[in-house]
């Protein structure tokens, strides 16, 4: 058997996180169950956020679940890949605008 | 995409099918679940709808379809079978007769079957994939012939775009789609007016359908913000695994995580809404059997109960025991999923 660090089989497995921890567990499972619900927001329009911090954190399991989630509530594969787009174009540009940070420095040290 | 037929696919046959179901079923029995759950046994609750199956002949070749429709098929109802159809309509009271395919519209005699139903003071549904309005000039007036006979149209569009709806109906099927809707409303259908209009929605892939009400509002919101068009209810249907879908399945490896997801998502609730409890559906071949499903699949009615419709009678058929596979799963995930849409 093919042995990694990721196995897309543990998705499903996910609920059984309480066993090690049980109210911490119901807890966030709870919450996250509460987060997702018709609020402010759609649930469409927060399954594409999800789908974007998925690709932000680089979750493989966040992204198997949100690519179906987001297929499921009726998105376009153009608007789920401008959703990855949003995410990396904040991680981008959190490491460029630390440019600014470099450059303060850098003129600070040079003459 | 040719039909599985065509292709002399092991898929063409149902028996392979309910093989791969049944005997290598990579989850727990349908029956097994629904008798934990306190639902079992399944039986039928009365007969609203006798859903006739004029035959497998289509126009198109989806790459989902069910019955593994197709311009080679050639399968169709004799005119004899469609009289012991209305036979039954009229003697039963049937109140709804819900006619499928294929392309029903293909077969020569629809529009005297659809004129006899109506004769006989039935509601007629049509499972309409809309380009056969367009597929010949021939079927050009369809949407007059379904006004002039108050017929609700249910239309297959899997999608509100062009590049999905053609992925799983063929290439332009979603231009074409889009024209026969504005010829349906510009009859009349789907403005409000009692001609219903009604559109269905199925994923094109191994995924669930979303929430129906929210689906239809987007629905609704492109279609008529991108092409003008107005329809009454969208039906998000589930794709079962059986016929094309199920040999896509297989060879996509998708086969065990969708029997997984069907079955992560079995909803007791949705179970008492199934639309084999108050329909009863005829082959094109006359055979009798609880759904269109179990008719792809052959599996017949239950025990000894009569096995053709000119054998029906009405004695043990409205409180019958349903027959139930794998492929039930389909029916029964989330909001559930009946021909007409979600069930909960």
């Amino acid at each position: 058997m093919e042995k990694t660090y990721y196995q897309p089989a543990d998705l499903k497995k996910f609920g059984d996180i309480t066993q090690f921890q049980k109210e911490m567990g119901d807890n966030f499972f709870a919450w996250y169950g509460s987060v997702f619900k018709e609020g402010a927001l759609t649930a469409r329009e927060k399954s594409l956020i999800a789908l974007a911090v998925a690709h932000a954190v680089q979750c493989p399991y966040c992204i198997d679940a949100y690519s179906t989630d987001t297929l499921e509530k009726g998105c376009t594969e153009e608007q789920m890949m401008e959703a990855v787009h949003v995410a990396a174009a904040i991680r981008g540009g959190a490491s460029l605008v630390h440019g600014v940070q470099m450059m303060n420095h850098a003129k600070k040290l040079t003459q | 995409m040719a039909t599985l037929a065509r292709q002399h696919n092991a898929f063409a046959d149902p028996l392979a099918q309910v093989r791969l179901l049944e005997d290598e079923s990579p989850v727990a029995g349908f029956a097994d679940v629904v008798a934990r759950a306190g639902l079992s046994p399944l039986r039928a609750a009365g007969l609203d709808v006798l859903q006739v199956n004029l035959g497998k002949q289509c126009n198109q070749t989806c790459v989902h379809c069910h019955v593994d429709a197709g311009p080679d098929r050639k399968e169709r109802m004799a005119r004899s079978v469609m009289e012991e159809s209305l036979r039954v309509v009229r003697e039963q009271r049937i109140p709804t007769v819900d006619i499928t395919g294929g392309a029903p519209e293909m077969h020569p005699d629809f529009r005297w079957f659809v004129e006899q139903c109506r004769a006989l003071g039935a509601q007629v549904m049509v499972r309409c994939n809309l380009t056969i309005i367009l597929a010949n000039k021939k079927y050009n007036d369809l949407p007059e012939f379904y006004r002039d006979h108050r017929a609700e149209v249910i239309c297959s569009l899997p999608f509100y775009s062009a590049e999905r709806t053609d992925r799983q109906r063929g290439s332009g099927v979603f231009e074409d789609s889009i024209k026969a809707l504005k010829m349906l409303n510009a009859v009349g259908y789907g403005t409000g007016n009692g001609l219903k209009l009604h559109l269905v929605y199925n994923p094109v892939g191994a995924f669930l359908p979303g929430a129906q009400e929210e689906l239809e509002k987007q629905y609704k919101t492109a279609l008529l913000r991108d092409h003008g068009i107005v329809f009454d209810q969208l039906y998000a249907i589930t794709n079962l695994p059986i016929s094309r879908f199920l040999e896509w399945l297989v060879r996509s490896e998708n086969y065990t995580d969708y029997m997984e997801k069907l079955v992560g998502a079995f909803n007791p609730a949705a179970v008492n809404g199934v639309m084999c409890r108050t329909m009863l559906s005829v082959g094109y071949d006359g055979r009798l059997y609880d759904c269109d499903f179990n008719q792809m699949l052959e599996l017949p009615l239950h025990g000894d109960l009569p096995r053709h419709i000119s054998d029906y009678t009405d004695a043990a058929m409205r409180d019958r025991l349903i027959t139930t596979g794998q492929h039930c799963y389909g029916c029964t995930a989330g909001a559930g999923s009946s021909c007409g849409g979600t069930t909960v």
